[in-house]
């Protein structure tokens, strides 16, 4: 390891501001990727902004409905809190199948998002890698890429983005907030990370200095079932190799709106907006989501150590909007049934790590904990593998998130003109069963740039 | 002499277990030494070449910089025939990619680490040599290892029968490059003063680190002492001295009065700690109708480095396994520009023992018979290449009890039958076995004292093992006294000579002398004597077991799994291991289980996930580390149940007991695969069974 300044500052502008001035610099949130590349020799920043105390830890609801995290929420907090555990229930699936309760404990929400890739290359000082040492040849090509990427790939990088969490978020649709050297500004997660293309030395499109300050999740609309589910090499503390994380909005055998992301595949999580368009406003069946998932893995180029990844994706695709259009189309009965619970009635493979938390649910019921569980405290570890699929619970205003008592489906309608923070397109709450335009169309999607501040 | 036993058989706590419980336990790294230095290495970036100039100057001058080791001013050393690896800093050779070619001493860890990487080296490469395939041309019968077991049998016209019996069979198998991967990587300690030479070291046994050292050094063994009090696990990497023992002491010597200290890092234990080398194994059988096996041949090649010659000996249990009227091995190896691969939890049986029952099950597919029931149509009466009868052998036994206890009745032996949920579940079964081996050489010295306290000494090694507990209840019922009553002293070279822990051999062969030392003290004191007030003291040797040339000596056992294959992700689940063994007496249940079910999960751990992967172009492992290098996680154990049969064997030992630390490791693969193959149809022949290979295309 180098040797390297370590600073800290009393605001957020002011680490900005600091580390604007140090080009080889970095910001340092919960280290767990960064000491060790750092370790490696592989980052080699001559001066570390301390950034864990500056950027708020508090997970807040939004006049919208929606759901704003501090960019310093630790992963376990967040995949904990009573907020996300009800109302996007797919993020804390995403979260809890992601590293391990001592990483999660230390790792923090915009750290999260710009871990980088875990390419055994990028790792390794000695071999080349155009996104370590940009020039140096990618050796990942013509060498080991069994968990690296199919969909967006260049001949200088076939890196994958790792993290669960930004799965979710770009499903979810959720928006960072950023200060940067040039002020503040809003970037749909789906717009953070880049493909390689000819520089994959650049992760994310943040400038030198632009610091992640919170993340804005937009409420999702009633009755919409979301499910993440994530396919690696062993059961758990593992990176995926194919993930999916799915939100489908079904009425009357339609599909009224559907939002896949896939992680494991790319330089970035893969919005799989070709499968999307293949399915929105057509009939549910398992015909069409294997052809929507065909259609979005057409454009798929895998290498000879990574082709098993596309008949897995669409597999995974596939049984994961099963799952959620539910049990008529050969979802999984019962639904709750865990993927990596293999025996519903038998031993549960978690059952060491969730018998270290008290306020567990039973074994039997554990992988399927529903959302009325909240006994558990903020800290406790939640578990893992949750992700059957739920429906997103609708905000309630007078309804504390600690109190579950009331059904799911009962909650109240917001007021539709409540006040929107312009940077969230799609996050328009609604009631009863109309459709936010925004979500159905996904030109608005990727329509302006969203700009400014949040309300 | 056999040993009436009062507190073997009883489960006894680990008589450590609260000093590591409470983080007391001091292992080599933690010892309180003054003033320590810390070494980091520097490693080679080419797999084969010569070193034609290293620049030093960054590295030296960096603040905290003590000395940067060379091959230029590193002290000479001797080298003990067959242990080229540890020629370090000899010569300018480099002969695999990540050999140590530097160090540098500083006043803390970080500082050598950070000098280390400032240190640049100038090669002249060379062409290398890194792959094992089954059609390369210069395999040879291995030499080193054919002292202890043959290399080649011929019984038999094995090729006459291949040809014309009614059920033939002819597999390749291959197996992986798995590492140890122990939680406490190899680590030492040196100190070298007038007085001589300190070591603390994380090892499997400190008189054979001694022995390597004063050959190394030109030293009397006097003037060395090795110390280990705790090891975090060892796997076999930690039996003999490996390169990082001999950089430490190069170090040490430099820097006189002054310990150093080095501790590998994960990344480094994938080219310096050893390995279990991929193995190419083509399995022939010719049987009857009836599954009766007429003829078998087991060829097995594996490759080792150009240092050392290693053989993964994948034929030994061929020949103990099943009877075969005609029954041929071979034994080949070649040399490659790789680290040298060494011994791993049950060496040369686990992965022929995959290979081997992987067939079984394949042949009683052929001729539709119950695997069981076709293990049991091929029992041998006597040792099928020895002709020795066993001292007691219950493999039949073994599978019985695990049958009942897995429900196997009720089994369909259709594969691909059931289906739940979207996951194909599949059981299979397969054999274990090991040798029952007894070293040569230990020493043990017990001193009785009037208070009525005995203090048993032996240079013996716990590697988390339960020794420390096992031994001491051994040594109680060897002297006829409670366990409290013992006070057992290992892991310093301090105490008599002892065999390292390996082979499964510990309590075999470190109890064997304790019994025998016992009974000399018990002599000495007479019927019913007192322990004068001086006290007494013995010291023996370890006697002859002359049985070992009468009988064959092997533990076995029978391993059943459930597995669960998602039909569309390929995605693989173990929920159930089931191990029954007969091992002989089991001194210690509580630790003798731990010892089963943890090679049952690292079984599981080789059939599911362990691969090192080797770029050829470069000549390394390129996933060096625990989260691209997969061992199971505690997610992926379900439910492990071991059960042990009575077993009495008057044969092996005073103890009656045949060691537990690798048969557990022995057919958990093959009963995986063997599982998955029901499951699902297909039959996976190369290690380790990832998703890749059963995803639905």
């Amino acid at each position: 390891m180098r040797p390297f300044r370590y600073e800290r500052t009393d605001d957020v502008a002011g680490a900005v501001a600091l580390l604007s001035r140090e080009p080889q610099g970095a910001f340092l949130g919960g280290g767990t990727n960064l000491v060790d590349l750092m370790r490696l020799d592989v980052a080699r920043p001559d001066v570390l902004v301390d950034v864990r105390r500056l950027t708020s830890d508090r997970i807040e609801e939004l006049p919208d409905g929606g759901v704003r995290i501090g960019a310093a929420v630790p992963n376990s907090d967040l995949a904990a809190d009573p907020l996300i555990r009800t109302r996007y229930p797919l993020l804390s699936a995403a979260l809890l199948s992601g590293a391990s309760g001592q990483l999660r404990n230390l790792a923090t929400t915009g750290g999260n998002l710009l871990q980088r890739t875990r390419c055994v290359y990028f790792q390794n000082v000695t071999t080349g890698c155009n996104k370590r040492q940009p020039g140096s040849g990618c050796s990942a090509i013509d060498g080991y890429h069994r968990e690296l990427g199919i969909l967006g790939i260049s001949p200088a990088c076939v890196a994958t983005h790792p993290s669960d969490m930004a799965v979710a978020m770009v499903a979810l649709e959720a928006v960072v907030h950023t200060l940067g050297p040039n002020g503040e500004r809003s970037i749909p997660v789906a717009e953070l990370h880049r493909l390689p293309g000819q520089d994959p030395e650049h992760d994310t499109v943040l400038e030198h200095g632009e610091l992640i300050t919170a993340i804005d999740l937009p409420p999702l609309p009633d009755g919409v079932r979301a499910r993440y589910r994530k396919v690696r090499d062993r059961a758990s503390y593992a990176f995926a190799l194919v993930s999916v994380a799915a939100i489908l909005d079904v009425a009357d055998g339609m599909v009224r709106d559907v939002r896949i992301a896939l992680g494991g595949v790319a330089h970035k999580p893969w919005r799989a907006r070709i499968a999307e368009d293949a399915l929105r406003g057509g009939p549910v069946s398992e015909e069409r989501f294997r052809q929507a998932a065909e259609a979005e893995l057409a454009e798929a180029d895998p290498l000879p150590g990574n082709a098993f990844k596309v008949p897995l994706a669409r597999n995974t695709i596939v049984r994961t909007l099963l799952d959620l259009a539910g049990p008529d189309l050969g979802g999984m009965a019962p639904p709750p049934a865990s993927p990596d619970a293999p025996d519903p009635s038998g031993p549960d493979p978690n059952a060491a790590e969730r018998g270290l938390d008290p306020n567990a649910p039973p074994a039997a019921a554990a992988g399927a904990a529903p959302p009325q569980d909240r006994t558990q405290p903020r800290h406790a570890a939640p578990p893992e593998e949750a992700e059957q699929p739920q429906e997103a619970t609708r905000p309630q205003e007078a309804t504390p998130p600690q109190d579950r008592a009331q059904p799911r489906h009962a909650a109240q309608p917001q007021d539709p003109g409540a006040a929107q923070p312009p940077n969230n397109p799609g996050a328009q709450p609604q009631g009863g069963p109309a459709i936010d335009p925004a979500i159905m169309d996904p030109e608005m999607e990727s329509g302006p740039e969203p700009s400014g501040p949040p309300a | 002499m056999t040993v009436t036993a009062r507190a073997m058989g009883e489960v006894i706590d680990r008589i450590d277990g609260p000093d590591k419980v409470r983080g007391v336990a001091r292992y080599a790294f933690e010892q309180p030494l003054d003033h320590p230095a810390y070494l980091y290495p520097v490693q080679s970036t080419i797999a084969r070449g010569r070193i034609i100039g290293i620049d030093c100057r960054s590295a030296s001058s960096t603040p905290g910089v003590l000395m940067v080791l060379n091959q230029y001013n590193a002290p000479r050393t001797n080298i003990p025939a067959g242990q080229g690896e540890l020629n370090i800093l000899q010569s300018d050779r480099v002969a695999f990619r990540n050999q140590f070619v530097a160090g540098v001493i500083a006043e803390t860890s970080e500082i050598a680490r950070h000098a280390a990487s400032l240190v640049r080296l100038e090669y002249q490469e060379e062409p290398h040599d890194v792959e094992l395939h089954g059609d390369r041309d210069d395999f040879w019968v291995p030499s080193a290892a054919s002292a202890q077991f043959p290399m080649e049998l011929d019984k038999g016209d094995v090729d006459a029968v291949l040809t014309s019996a009614p059920v033939r069979l002819d597999r390749v198998y291959t197996t992986a490059r798995q590492y140890h991967n122990p939680l406490e990587p190899h680590t030492t300690a040196a100190l070298w003063s007038e007085d001589g030479l300190t070591l603390y070291v994380s090892t499997q046994g400190v008189s054979g680190i001694r022995d390597v050292v004063t050959a190394l050094f030109g030293l009397d063994p006097g003037r060395v002492r090795v110390v280990s009090s705790n090891v975090g696990g060892a796997f076999g990497s930690k039996v003999h001295a490996n390169p990082d023992v001999v950089l430490t002491l190069l170090a040490a010597r430099m820097v006189p009065n002054r310990p150093v200290k080095f501790a590998l890092t994960r990344q480094q234990m994938f080219s310096q700690a050893g390995y279990r080398p991929p193995t190419v194994q083509r399995l022939q059988i010719g049987a009857e109708r009836d599954g009766r096996i007429m003829a078998f041949s087991h060829s097995s090649t594996s490759a080792t480095s150009k240092l050392v010659e290693y053989a993964e000996h994948c034929t030994r249990p061929t020949a103990t396994i099943y009877a075969a009227p005609n029954l041929r091995t071979r034994q080949l190896v070649t040399s490659l520009d790789v680290p040298t691969p060494c011994i791993m939890r049950a060496p040369g049986d686990c992965p022929g023992m995959f290979a081997i029952e992987c067939a079984m099950d394949e042949l009683a597919v052929e001729c539709g018979i119950d695997p069981i029931e076709l293990r049991i149509r091929n029992e041998p009466e006597i040792h099928p290449a020895s002709g020795l009868p066993f001292s007691s052998r219950n493999l039949i036994g073994c599978l019985q009890e695990g049958a009942q206890r897995f429900d196997w009745e009720h089994r369909d032996p259709k594969p691909r039958a059931r289906n739940e949920l979207g996951w194909l579940v599949g059981t299979g079964v397969a054999a274990s076995t090991y040798h029952a081996l007894q070293q040569s050489g230990s020493m043990a010295t017990i001193r009785a004292d009037p208070d009525g306290r005995y203090t048993v000494l032996i240079a013996a090694a716990d590697m988390g093992t339960g020794t420390w507990t096992a031994l001491t209840q051994v040594a109680a019922d060897a002297l006829g006294v409670p366990v409290g009553s013992v006070d057992l002293r290992i892991g310093d070279t301090a105490y008599p000579n002892a065999s390292s822990a390996g082979g499964s051999s510990g309590i075999a062969s470190w109890g064997a002398v304790i019994c025998e030392a016992a009974g000399q003290l018990r002599d000495r004191l007479g019927r019913g004597g007192s322990i004068p007030r001086q006290g007494l003291e013995v010291t023996a040797r370890m006697p002859e077991n002359r049985y070992a040339s009468q009988y064959a000596l092997h533990s076995f056992g029978a391993q059943f799994a459930e597995v669960r294959v998602n039909a569309e992700t390929g995605e693989v689940r173990v929920p159930r291991l089931l191990g029954v063994f007969a091992a002989g007496r089991i001194v210690n249940p509580k630790t003798a289980r731990s010892q089963l079910l943890g090679g049952m999960t690292m079984g599981l751990s080789m059939a599911l996930h362990e691969e090192g992967v080797l770029d050829p172009r470069f000549g390394h492992v390129v996933n060096q580390d625990l989260a691209t290098y997969h061992v199971s996680s505690n997610a992926d154990v379900g439910d492990v149940e071991v059960h042990c049969l009575d077993e009495d064997d008057p044969y092996v030992n005073p103890m009656g007991t045949k060691g537990v630390g690798e048969l557990g490791i022995v057919g958990t693969a093959a009963a995986i695969a063997n599982a998955v193959y029901h499951a699902t149809g297909v039959r996976i022949r190369d290690l380790p069974i990832t998703l890749d290979k059963l995803v639905a295309w």
